[in-house]
C-alpha cells in the first residue's frame, strides 16, 4: 500500500507510538486493576484514570503550545520535562 | 463500578473502530505529519520542526480569527439557549398543535448550510432581498457587505434562525419526559411557575442542556458555510472565523504545513474546552439531589 502521502516521519511515528503506548499501559493496568480507581482529587469531581490520562495529555499539548508561542523552539526538551512531572502531579492528587 | 466478566461484547466494537480509524485517526495522523513538514507539491516533504505551531502561535491573523470565533460562539450561545428553553416551554405538551410545531421547528434543521447562506444573503440583499429592501424604505443604513456591524447581526441572525430549533428540540424532549407527578407534588406546595421551571424543569433538562451546550458550541466554533456564502469572511476580514482562515490558507494558499498546525492548535482548543464545559456540567449540583426536595 502506498503510504507516501502520509508523509510519515521519524519524530512524528515516535509521537504515535508513545500515544498508543499510554493507551495501551492503561488497558493493561485496567486488567490487573480494574475499575478505573475512581476518586475525588483536588478538582474536586470524580476522575478515573482514564480522565487523569487524558487530562495528562491535553495539558501536555498546551505546555508545548506555551512553550512554542511565549519561548520559541528553543530548549523545547524542557517542555517535556515540565509536562512529565505535570503528568505525574495529575496522577498522583487529580 | 462494577466490572463485567464478559468481556466479548467489546467486539462489537469492531466495525465503529474501522470506521473512525479510516475517517479520523489517519487523517489526523496525516495532519500531525503535514505539520512538521513543508511542501511544494508532488508528495515531496521537507521536515522544518516546529517552525508552522511557533508562526501560528504568534500571528496576529490568528489571534484574529480566534477572538472572532469565541465572540461569535459566545453571542450565539447566549441568544440560543435561553431562546430554544422559552420556546420549548411555550409548546404544547397535547393536542393537534404538538406535530405541528415540531415540524415547525424541524424544519430550518433540515436545510443544507450552503442553501441557508444562499437564503439569507439573497434575503438580506438591499436591492431584491425582502429582509435588505424593508430596512432601506424604512430608511435604516443597512448593508452587510459593506459594513461590519450589519454583517455580524445578519450572520448571528441567521445562525439563530438555523440552530435555536436544535436546543428547542432538545428541550422539548426533556420536557416532556418530566412524569406528571412532579407537577402535581409541585401544586400541592404551592410552588409558584418560577420555581417549577428551576427545581422541577431545569434540572430534569440538564442532561439535554449539556448536549444542546456542546452541540451549539461546537457547531459554531466550527461554522464555515453560511458566513462563507453569506459574506465570504468579509467586509476586510471581519467575519473570517476560524474555519474560514484555515480554509483560505490550506485550499486558498496550498500552505499546508501551516494550515495543518493552525488545525491541530484549533483542535486542541475546540477539545478542551468541550472537556470543560463537559465536566463542569455534568458535575453541577449533583451534590445536591434536587428530586428528593420535590419528593
Amino acid at each position: 500500500m502506498e503510504l507516501s502521502w502520509m508523509a510519515w516521519t521519524g519524530p512524528t511515528a515516535i509521537f504515535w507510538i508513545g500515544i498508543v503506548s499510554c493507551i495501551l499501559s492503561m488497558c493493561i493496568w485496567e486488567y490487573f486493576s480494574p475499575g478505573g480507581n475512581p476518586r475525588i482529587g483536588i478538582l474536586r469531581f470524580e476522575t478515573t484514570r482514564g480522565d487523569r490520562l487524558f487530562i495528562s495529555l491535553i495539558g501536555t499539548a498546551f505546555i508545548h503550545l506555551a512553550w512554542l508561542g511565549f519561548i520559541g523552539a528553543a530548549g523545547l526538551w524542557w517542555a517535556l520535562g515540565i509536562s512529565f512531572f505535570y503528568a505525574i502531579g495529575v496522577f498522583k492528587t487529580v | 463500578m462494577e466490572k463485567t466478566d464478559n468481556n466479548k461484547a467489546w467486539l462489537l466494537v469492531i466495525p465503529v473502530f474501522i470506521l473512525v480509524a479510516l475517517s479520523a485517526i489517519i487523517p489526523i495522523m496525516t495532519v500531525v505529519n503535514y505539520s512538521v513538514q513543508d511542501t511544494f507539491g508532488g508528495n515531496k516533504f521537507f521536515w522544518v520542526g516546529t517552525e508552522w505551531f511557533t508562526d501560528v502561535l504568534r500571528s496576529e491573523r490568528f489571534h484574529n480569527a480566534l477572538g472572532r470565533n469565541l465572540l461569535f460562539s459566545f453571542i450565539i450561545l447566549c441568544i440560543e439557549i435561553p431562546l430554544g428553553i422559552w420556546i420549548a416551554l411555550s409548546m404544547p405538551r397535547k393536542g393537534i398543535w404538538v406535530p405541528v410545531c415540531l415540524i415547525m421547528m424541524a424544519l430550518p434543521l433540515l436545510i443544507p448550510w450552503n442553501v441557508v447562506g444562499t437564503i439569507w444573503q439573497i434575503f438580506a440583499r438591499g436591492d431584491i432581498g425582502l429582509l435588505g429592501h424593508t430596512m432601506s424604505l424604512l430608511g435604516v443604513d443597512y448593508n452587510y457587505t459593506n459594513n461590519i456591524f450589519d454583517a455580524w447581526v445578519t450572520i448571528i441572525i441567521m445562525d439563530v434562525w438555523h440552530w435555536t430549533s436544535l436546543v428547542v428540540l432538545l428541550c422539548y424532549a426533556g420536557l416532556v419526559s418530566i412524569p406528571e407527578a412532579y407537577y402535581q407534588a409541585a401544586r400541592i406546595d404551592g410552588a409558584s411557575k418560577w420555581s417549577i421551571f428551576r427545581f422541577i424543569q431545569l434540572p430534569k433538562m440538564r442532561g439535554v442542556l449539556i448536549i444542546a451546550f456542546l452541540l451549539r458550541f461546537m457547531d459554531s466554533f466550527m461554522i464555515y458555510t453560511e458566513p462563507f456564502v453569506l459574506t465570504g469572511g468579509g467586509p476586510g476580514n471581519s467575519t473570517t472565523f476560524l474555519s474560514i482562515d484555515l480554509v483560505k490558507q490550506a485550499i486558498g494558499q496550498f500552505d499546508l504545513g501551516p494550515a495543518a498546525a493552525m488545525s491541530l492548535i484549533y483542535q486542541l482548543i475546540v477539545l478542551l474546552i468541550c472537556y470543560v464545559f463537559f465536566t463542569v456540567m455534568s458535575h453541577v449540583g449533583t451534590d445536591k439531589p434536587i428530586e428528593e426536595k420535590v419528593e
